[in-house]
């Protein structure tokens, strides 16, 4: 596994170079957490119906959404979006790598780099002045970081997916206009998952969207714990698999009709 | 023993035509028409263990597709191919790992990083053994004189100086075969010296199989001993660069610098003049039918002259020929 390790820890050091950036995005994603809470603050004092999430969980569920944000955001990989309109794949192809790592090793690294620079700073200050409250319990907060693992994992695979297709496709616009709204609804980044419909859950948590951002938090606030702690990273683990699978098909059907552009 | 097998290789790429303007835009959503394209077309050689080939011919005669299949990135539609008894793209991973390629117009380096971080990755991905790789890569450090760029990241370096690290990245994991696809092309002339004996080195000091593709003719001429030439997909000719010439021409080009305007008439009907330039004139004429010191004879007896020579025709000059056009479009020197 040596090269994938040395091309996603390189491309890590690489993207923790963007200071400027990190800074922005934490700015930006504590004004969207402010406002957010507040929306929902005022939801939670307009209803009178008994909610299927409590007002303080879905405070620490959207602030930990803030943090974590990257995780949601599913863009297929430009550079190689650039190597494939400009024929710099060919390169990919001469290296004794399998070329579906390392793209998932870059797909893990383009996550991983940027929250690694926001995460902390956003949940201190809303831990500190803006009600994020600490995990439900020990055995929650261990099972959260591993759900956490698993839903960057599921971001790369979906990833890897999108970045693939661009073989076919050529410009990696197209899937990821289509993705993003479908993240955006389902994965809970916007209105978190308990708030849907009963209706609509099951179908929800059969989605793999369920296992970015809204297995992880629900571990965190203590709703899944358990049993269904487990089925929830269960469900992860298969999506992974799925979606791994799917990816790696997709790549070596194209690799067969592969025309590298360019001379 | 053969290093490189490919019989009755065939590539053909489909590609959409479109009717022009935007009633064509309008019917290619529904409709399109493919047009296959034969880029190869029942091409076969044989390369020898350090060998080094110049594989030539025009844009789109299949140099670069060739290069590809053999390369292991593209699958062609039949033929065989055998490189280091290995079947390129059925057995990709592991063939990779024994050859080394450069594409001229591209990178494989790291846009963001210092070239010896690039070269660090190298090792990483190709998994050389630590003391191996700091042995190859002193090597071509010390050779290509790579020694005051390797802390400057890719990006600002010179085309010049990228060309030498990425022939240098091509050659960390000491392949056992180079693909060069037209590694000169962009480069200023001293760039160009340094790459052409850099790669003339590697193949006589290290026996290096080396097969070029490129649009240089002085680089084939400085570097080639074998020369196969591609047009339309298929081979044109195969051998070395002397039988080549001698079998489409063996007209040899004399230039004369007269001494005075005085018009140079040739009215000798063993000589054809291929064009005239101020004081310069250029002609043609066949050794067998006269000799060369006859014919400068002839000239000085007739001419003031201030300078002559004779020379080959340039390669240019040959391989138009062998695409049917007029060698006299392209002048001598």
């Amino acid at each position: 596994m040596t090269p994938y390790r040395a091309v996603l820890s390189s491309r890590f050091r690489m993207l923790l170079q963007y200071r400027a950036a990190a800074l922005a995005g934490i700015v930006t994603q504590l004004f969207f957490g402010i406002v957010r809470t507040m929306i929902f603050d005022a939801f939670y004092r307009s209803s009178r119906v008994q909610q299927p999430i409590g007002r303080d969980d879905v405070v620490t569920y959207i602030w930990l959404g803030q943090a974590f944000l990257m995780l949601t955001i599913l863009d297929a990989d430009r550079d190689v979006a650039e190597m494939i309109r400009g024929g710099n794949v060919a390169y990919e192809l001469v290296k004794p790598v399998d070329l579906y790592w390392l793209w998932f090793a870059r797909a893990v690294s383009g996550r991983a780099a940027p929250l690694a620079l926001r995460a902390v700073p956003i949940l201190a200050l809303a831990a500190f002045w803006h009600g994020l409250r600490g995990p439900a319990s020990v055995t929650g907060a261990i099972l959260f970081a591993v759900a956490l693992a698993g839903g960057l994992l599921v971001a790369a695979s979906l990833v890897a997916v999108m970045t693939i297709s661009m073989v076919w496709t050529i410009s990696g616009e197209g899937i990821s206009r289509l993705m993003a709204p479908l993240v955006f609804f389902f994965s809970g980044i916007v209105v978190p998952l308990p708030l849907f419909p009963d209706w609509m859950q099951r179908g929800l948590a059969a989605l793999p969207f369920r296992g970015l951002i809204d297995t992880p938090f629900r571990i965190y606030i203590g709703q899944l714990h358990d049993a269904s702690a487990l089925a929830a990273l269960a469900n992860q683990a298969v999506w992974i698999v799925v979606l791994v699978a799917a990816g790696r098909i997709m790549l070596a059907r194209s690799l067969r009709r592969l025309v590298v552009h360019g001379r | 023993m053969s290093q490189i097998v490919v019989e009755d290789l065939v590539k053909v790429f489909h590609v959409a035509r479109r009717t022009p303007g935007l009633w064509g835009s309008v019917k290619g959503l529904v409709k399109r028409d493919w047009s296959a394209i034969r880029a190869l077309d029942g091409v076969g050689f044989s390369i020898d263990r350090g060998e080094l080939v110049g594989y030539i011919g025009p844009n789109g005669a299949g140099k670069s597709t060739t290069v590809k299949i053999l390369s292991g990135i593209l699958v062609p539609d039949s033929g065989r191919v055998t490189v280091l008894n290995c079947t390129p793209w059925a057995d990709r991973i592991r063939y990779v790992r024994r050859i080394g390629v450069v594409f001229g117009q591209r990178t494989q380096l790291w846009w963001d990083l210092p070239v010896i971080e690039s070269f660090d990755l190298l090792r990483e991905i190709y998994a050389i053994a630590p003391d191996r790789y700091r042995r190859s890569r002193d090597e071509v450090i010390d050779t290509l004189d790579l020694g005051g760029v390797l802390h400057t990241t890719v990006r600002q370096l010179s085309l010049g100086q990228r060309m030498r690290c990425d022939l240098a990245a091509a050659l960390l994991h000491e392949p056992e075969l180079l693909f060069l696809d037209e590694p000169t092309i962009g480069l200023d002339a001293v760039s160009k010296l340094a790459v052409r004996e850099f790669i003339g080195r590697l193949n006589k000091e290290r026996g290096l199989t080396v097969i070029l593709t490129t649009h240089d003719m002085d680089d084939i001429e400085a570097l080639c001993r074998r020369v196969i030439v591609i047009g339309e997909g298929r081979i044109l000719s195969d051998g070395t660069l002397a039988a080549l010439r001698a079998g489409v021409t063996r007209e040899r080009w004399l230039t004369v610098d007269l001494a005075d305007d005085a018009a140079l008439t040739v009215a000798d009907p063993d000589v054809r003049l291929i064009r005239q330039d101020g004081r310069r004139v250029y002609l043609a004429f066949d050794p067998q039918r006269v000799s060369a010191p006859e014919l400068i004879a002839r000239v000085v007896r007739n001419h003031a002259v201030h300078d002559l020579f004779v020379e080959n025709p340039p390669i240019e000059a040959i391989i138009a020929r062998m695409y049917g056009r007029d060698a006299s479009e392209t002048t001598p020197g």
